[in-house]
């Protein structure tokens, strides 16, 4: 929150962006944007500083791209140019939380996809590639394009593929842009959006950090948290029953060492969007006052907010001064998806702490009333202490089905024959009976990445680790592989995951 | 209609529809699946009359034709080899994944499909055999069956697992061999899980059977609205096979696009 209105001046320019089409419009609907602008606050208008029945002048400029949470530099030009973007979709795997994966489909391979800046007024030649590795056709509406899909049909683009386009940048304000490729939820679903700043010719007033981030929900087939690839679960998101709901694509992924950062005294803008595909978020952070909330990306800001609504598709600017050292959650104050479903982000303030703004716990007392017994502390360490009971060899069959199911089938099918050239069989395998059941489940826990044969074939291919799985999870498992299929191997132990794991930790792998 | 199979001999043998007293047997080629007759209802029917389409028995190959063939293929007709190939009829992509012009190289899988060739390149491999591509109405009827069953629409298992097909990464750098999976109710290998087909009339998936004239087919993809048109909004899989055939050209190539070939079923007496 500031303490004081440093940023007065600021009413003026922002109407001027309301009336920067004025030159480009028809006379009916210049009309009636005079007629709006004199609803406004009574300020004179600005003259617009573009014209756009001619073109740019000078070299065509390239823009410079950033991936999240990163903002490029403001454009610091008084004239409209011509600016190429080039933008590549990459379908990739990534993490969404720990030992989960997901295949993205990114603009840029992040989520979001690449910040693009420009200013109001430039002639924007834009070319979507397809990477050749790509097993989709993608495309791109953005929603700074005024033009018939937002340039979705003109960016249509088979894998391996480029296609150009060019738009003139004609309403300033902070846009997303995502994929409009049918079947359009599945691809926005999957990562494919992200955002476009139109500066106003005046350009934005100076901060000290821009901050780029998203909100974006993901469907994912099984449960939150559940490890291993997550393929995206249609029924999910026909009925809007999220499995995570994240900022810039990943649980976590502006916690710890990627949290943003400021010092006390800094002003601070984020550009905040929504990719949905269908979730409205309530945009929060918590223990801090948005100085100014420019709504739904617009020219016009409201002041002093607390939480700010952005749709689905839709964006707003905030920005506000830090005052007091500390850790700041960025949340959706929808908050089963904050402390659910991920959407939890840090903002961390470092400085010297000012008592007359915050103090501080001054003083902690027992309240007047005694009707509240404390809880008993022996209750929890009783249930810490609590072992799961030793299961029965079919028990642990029974147990591995499930979790082979749900996260080694994927690879190596639920028959566990794998796949010819690719994938090793685990049904009637010589590699399992040749090898060491210490070095089986070494393998496991720490995966496997290079040749192999078995059964007479080569494999060369990459096994991630599963040692976020517990001891019990990863005896069970391989108990169900030995015994399975034909194959007849004995148990496996969790003591003996147990043990592996210590001896890897002392090999230091 | 009744339907008997000869296993091991690589023959199908299929009574016509039109009842007992005009049935005759139709023989499929080794290699080859006969499909149909039958009916499905496209996603976006051409006409409210044509929200269900009748498709006449077709013979279609049983996998997706291999690297090793196209090899083959490519080695008998010189101008279908890469360094021989007019731009027009394939862009760049076409066969990059080989390591050379006549030979596939380490990295590729003889058996497993044959990708990055051009609708024209797999048009001339298919009339080079007396055959030619399934229009997409076929394929269409075909990839319908699931392993037990000519219509696996109502298949929630099967139609999750078509779609995961599609949202797993194409990062694996060679593709499994072609007929490694179970074959559908026809006797057809690898319809969904593999790679996508070349078509006959890939551009007329929406309105237009002229590949250049996509402008007014287009939108149906794109927007919001795609949905409201279409006979299942859920039916993804089908958006998505729709959608990619729109994004193609006749001279374009991908690392996931292959082909099969089709040939009219003769009635033999």
């Amino acid at each position: 929150m500031s303490l004081h209105h440093t940023f007065s001046a600021l009413g003026s320019g922002a109407l001027a962006l309301a009336l920067g089409m004025v030159a480009c419009s028809d006379p009916v609907e210049q009309t009636a944007r005079r007629h709006q602008a004199s609803s406004a606050p009574a300020t004179a208008p600005k003259t617009p500083t573009y014209d756009v029945t001619s073109l740019p002048t000078g070299e065509p400029l390239v823009a410079q791209l950033t991936s999240p949470p990163n903002v490029p530099p403001p454009t610091n030009r008084t004239k409209p140019a011509k600016v190429i973007v080039n933008l590549a979709v990459k379908e990739v795997v990534l993490p969404m939380a720990d030992g989960v994966q997901y295949a993205y489909w990114t603009f840029g391979g992040t989520v979001p996809g690449s910040f693009i800046r420009v200013r109001q007024g430039d002639l924007v030649e834009f070319h979507l590639h397809n990477d050749a590795t790509n097993k989709m056709p993608h495309n791109i509406d953005l929603h700074a394009v005024t033009g018939p899909g937002g340039g979705a049909a003109s960016s249509f683009t088979a894998p391996g593929h480029v296609s150009q386009f060019s738009f003139r940048a004609l309403n300033p304000g902070l846009f997303i842009y995502h994929c409009a490729t049918a079947p359009v939820p599945m691809h926005v679903a999957n990562g494919m959006y992200g955002m476009i700043l139109v500066e106003p010719p005046e350009g934005l007033p100076p901060v000290d950090h821009e901050y780029y981030v998203m909100e974006g929900e993901f469907y994912t087939k099984g449960k939150y948290h559940a490890p291993g690839l997550q393929p995206f679960d249609m029924e999910k998101g026909i009925e809007e029953r999220p499995t995570y709901v994240v900022f810039n694509g990943a649980e976590g992924s502006l916690l710890g060492d990627r949290a943003l950062k400021a010092y006390v005294g800094d002003t601070v803008r984020i550009f905040f969007g929504v990719g949905g595909p269908n979730l409205t978020s309530s945009f929060h952070v918590i223990g801090e006052v948005f100085d100014r909330v420019y709504q739904e990306g617009g020219s016009h800001f409201q002041e002093n907010v607390q939480t700010t609504l952005v749709p689905a598709g839709g964006a707003a600017i905030a920005e506000f001064k830090v005052e007091v050292p500390g850790t700041y959650s960025l949340v959706d104050h929808s908050l089963f998806r904050a402390f659910n479903q991920g959407a939890v982000g840090a903002l961390k303030v470092s400085g010297p702490e000012d008592v007359f703004l915050y103090s501080g716990k001054q003083e902690e007392t027992a309240s007047a009333s005694e009707a509240v017994p404390a809880a008993k502390p022996d209750a929890l360490v009783l249930a810490a202490a609590v072992t799961p009971s030793k299961l029965t060899k079919d028990e642990q069959i029974a147990a591995g089905k499930t979790l082979f199911a749900g996260t080694c089938a994927a690879c190596h099918q639920p028959t566990g024959k794998g796949l010819p050239g690719s994938i090793p069989p685990l049904a009637g395998s010589d590699f399992l009976i040749k090898n060491e059941k210490e070095r089986v489940i070494g393998i496991v826990l720490g995966g496997l990445t290079g040749q192999v044969k078995v059964n007479g074939n080569v494999f060369n291919s990459v096994m991630p680790p599963w040692g976020h799985l517990g001891d019990d999870d990863l005896a069970n498992v391989l108990t169900y592989v030995f015994n399975s299929w034909g194959n007849d191997q004995g148990t496996v132990a969790p003591s003996e995951v147990a043990r592996a794991r210590r001896g890897a930790a002392g090999a230091g792998i | 209609m009744t339907r008997f199979r000869l296993l091991g001999s690589g023959l199908a043998v299929v009574l016509a529809t039109a009842g007992p007293a005009r049935a005759r047997p139709l023989r499929a080629p080794a290699g080859m699946a006969l499909v149909g007759p039958g009916s499905y209802s496209p996603l976006y029917p051409a006409s409210p009359a044509e929200r269900t389409v009748a498709v006449r028995a077709f013979l279609l190959d049983r996998k997706p034709v291999t690297n090793r063939e196209f090899l083959s293929f490519v080695r008998a007709a010189p101008e279908w080899r890469r360094d021989g190939i007019k731009r027009v009829f394939a862009d760049d992509g076409y066969l990059s994944q080989w390591a050379t012009p006549d030979s596939l190289g380490p990295g590729v899988r003889p058996a497993s499909p044959v990708t990055n060739v051009s609708w024209f390149a797999a048009k001339a491999y298919c009339a080079a055999r007396s055959a030619r591509l399934p229009t997409e109405r076929e394929w269409e009827l075909a990839a319908r069956a699931n392993e037990s069953g000519p219509d696996g629409s109502g298949d929630a298992a099967w139609t999750a697992r078509i779609l995961e097909f599609y949202s797993q990464p194409a990062t694996s750098p060679s593709l499994r061999d072609v007929g490694t999976s179970r074959p559908n109710f026809w006797g057809v290998y690898d319809l969904h899980g593999l790679v996508w087909e070349w078509i006959y009339d890939f551009g007329a998936s929406l309105v237009s059977s002229d590949s250049r004239d996509k402008g007014a087919a287009d939108p149906n993809v794109f927007c919001g609205a795609a949905g409201a048109d279409s006979r299942d909004p859920a039916d993804y899989a089908s958006f998505m096979r729709i959608a990619f055939r729109s994004s193609l050209e006749a001279s374009y190539t991908t690392n996931r696009l292959g082909f099969r070939c089709a040939r009219d079923a003769q009635e033999t007496p």
